[in-house]
């Protein structure tokens, strides 16, 4: 599964954390989701409670999910991933690439496949909480 | 805020002994047909060697190779699949056929998730078939893959020698290492690029005519290893520049 290479990338990017800020032992790592990736969070939580170890042993983890919303540039036009129709198979390319959404939407108002995604891409670490 | 793909792309890059990047200033040159055919000769010379197409708007390593049907396999990350030994990566395993309008900070997005997830193993040599042109991809893959060495491509035409000069002359300003340039497409015996090349202090690795059967061979590796594009590269590139392959 995907999920499993990014807990890989968030697992070694918390220890980059630890050796730059000096922490003994890490309590919280802070997650944020979008939506366009389409992660099974239970699978990303399994994952990452088997690959923390040493300084991560005893962190949490706690993961919010953020709407992915697109905006026309042609119109202006916002919508939500949500509200699209989309095929599994075009999910699944979105959930390995999320800016393979470039190719199979276009903005529901007018048309344009020119559009931005203005919130929910990616995944992103929001704070790490620990003991110096 | 902290991006954790960056942290993950050095150990996925870890067992690659070397990043050869083809590019030009110019598009049209023939990077892509260039990468695919050293990828093969490469691979054929019993290198274990990578192929990554990040022209990710306009991507064709696919055609040249016969590859638009392959696709990866998935285990904790994305396997690129084979063909005729050689591990390929691209975009259009994702988006087939359509066009897919990419911004500069989605085309970075791009390169950064697929090379966070990407497995590409143990290999002697990656080459990436590079965009034409400075723009973002560029600045990312030297950024974010430090072992990559450049490999420029030039056609016999001053205007395509004018953009490869800046290009060279950034390249040497970030002091990224450059392999040298290669003149393809040579039609006649001007030696115009060579003396050019010579004059910056840099590599002339050689020349490599017009084929006009090429056309014919792409989509179908058995005839391309059969055509003087092909042999030319083994012949003339890479059997008198031994550090390519070192
Ligand atoms: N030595 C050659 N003899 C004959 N045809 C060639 C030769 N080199 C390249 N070509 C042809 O020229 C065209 C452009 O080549 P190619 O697509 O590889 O260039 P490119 O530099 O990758 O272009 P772009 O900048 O658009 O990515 C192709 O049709 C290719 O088959
Ligand atoms: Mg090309
Ligand atoms: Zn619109």
């Amino acid at each position: 599964m995907h999920e499993w290479s990014l807990a890989e990338a968030i697992i070694s990017a918390v220890f980059s954390i630890v050796e730059r800020e000096n922490l003994r032992e890490v309590k919280e790592v802070h997650l944020r989701l979008g939506e366009l990736q389409q992660i099974e969070v239970d699978i990303l939580k399994f994952a990452l409670l088997q690959m923390k170890t040493g300084k991560l042993s005893n962190a949490k983890f706690t993961v919010r999910t953020a709407r992915a919303k697109f905006k026309c540039r042609a119109c202006n036009h916002i919508w939500t991933f949500r509200e699209m129709k989309i095929p599994s198979d075009i999910k699944e390319s979105i959930h390995f690439i999320p800016e393979v959404a470039h190719a199979y939407i276009k903005c529901p108002e007018c048309g344009s496949p020119d559009f931005d995604v203005i919130q929910g891409r990616g995944l992103w670490i929001t704070s790490v909480k620990g003991v110096k | 805020m902290y991006d954790p793909r960056i942290s993950i792309i050095e150990k996925r890059l870890k067992k690659i002994g070397k990043v050869i990047a083809v590019s030009s200033g110019k598009g049209g040159v023939g990077k892509s047909l260039f990468a695919s055919a050293l990828a093969l000769a490469l691979t054929k010379k019993g290198f274990r060697t990578g192929l990554f197409d990040i022209d990710f708007t306009s991507p064709t390593t696919h055609i040249v190779l016969g590859a638009a049907n392959l696709s990866p396999r998935e285990s904790k990350g994305l396997i690129p699949p084979k063909i005729y030994g050689l591990k390929y990566m691209s975009l259009v395993f994702y988006i087939g056929n359509r066009s897919i309008p990419l911004r500069g900070a989605d085309l970075s997005n791009v390169l950064v998730e697929m090379l966070a997830t990407t497995l590409w193993g143990n290999l002697n040599f990656l080459v990436i078939d590079m965009p034409p042109g400075m723009s973002d991809l560029l600045l990312d893959v030297i950024k974010y893959v430090s072992k990559t060495h450049f490999l420029i491509v030039t056609t016999p035409s001053k205007m395509a020698f004018e953009t490869v000069r800046r290009l060279m002359n950034l390249l040497r300003d970030l002091k990224v290492p450059i392999l040298g340039v290669i003149e393809n497409m040579k039609m006649d015996d001007s030696n115009y690029v060579e003396r050019e090349v010579k004059s910056l202090g840099e590599k002339f690795l050689g020349e490599i005519h017009f084929d006009s059967g090429l056309e014919k061979a792409l989509g179908d590796i058995k005839s391309l290893l059969k055509t003087s594009f092909m042999s030319e590269i083994e012949e003339a590139i890479l059997a008198k520049n031994p550090e390519i392959t070192s």
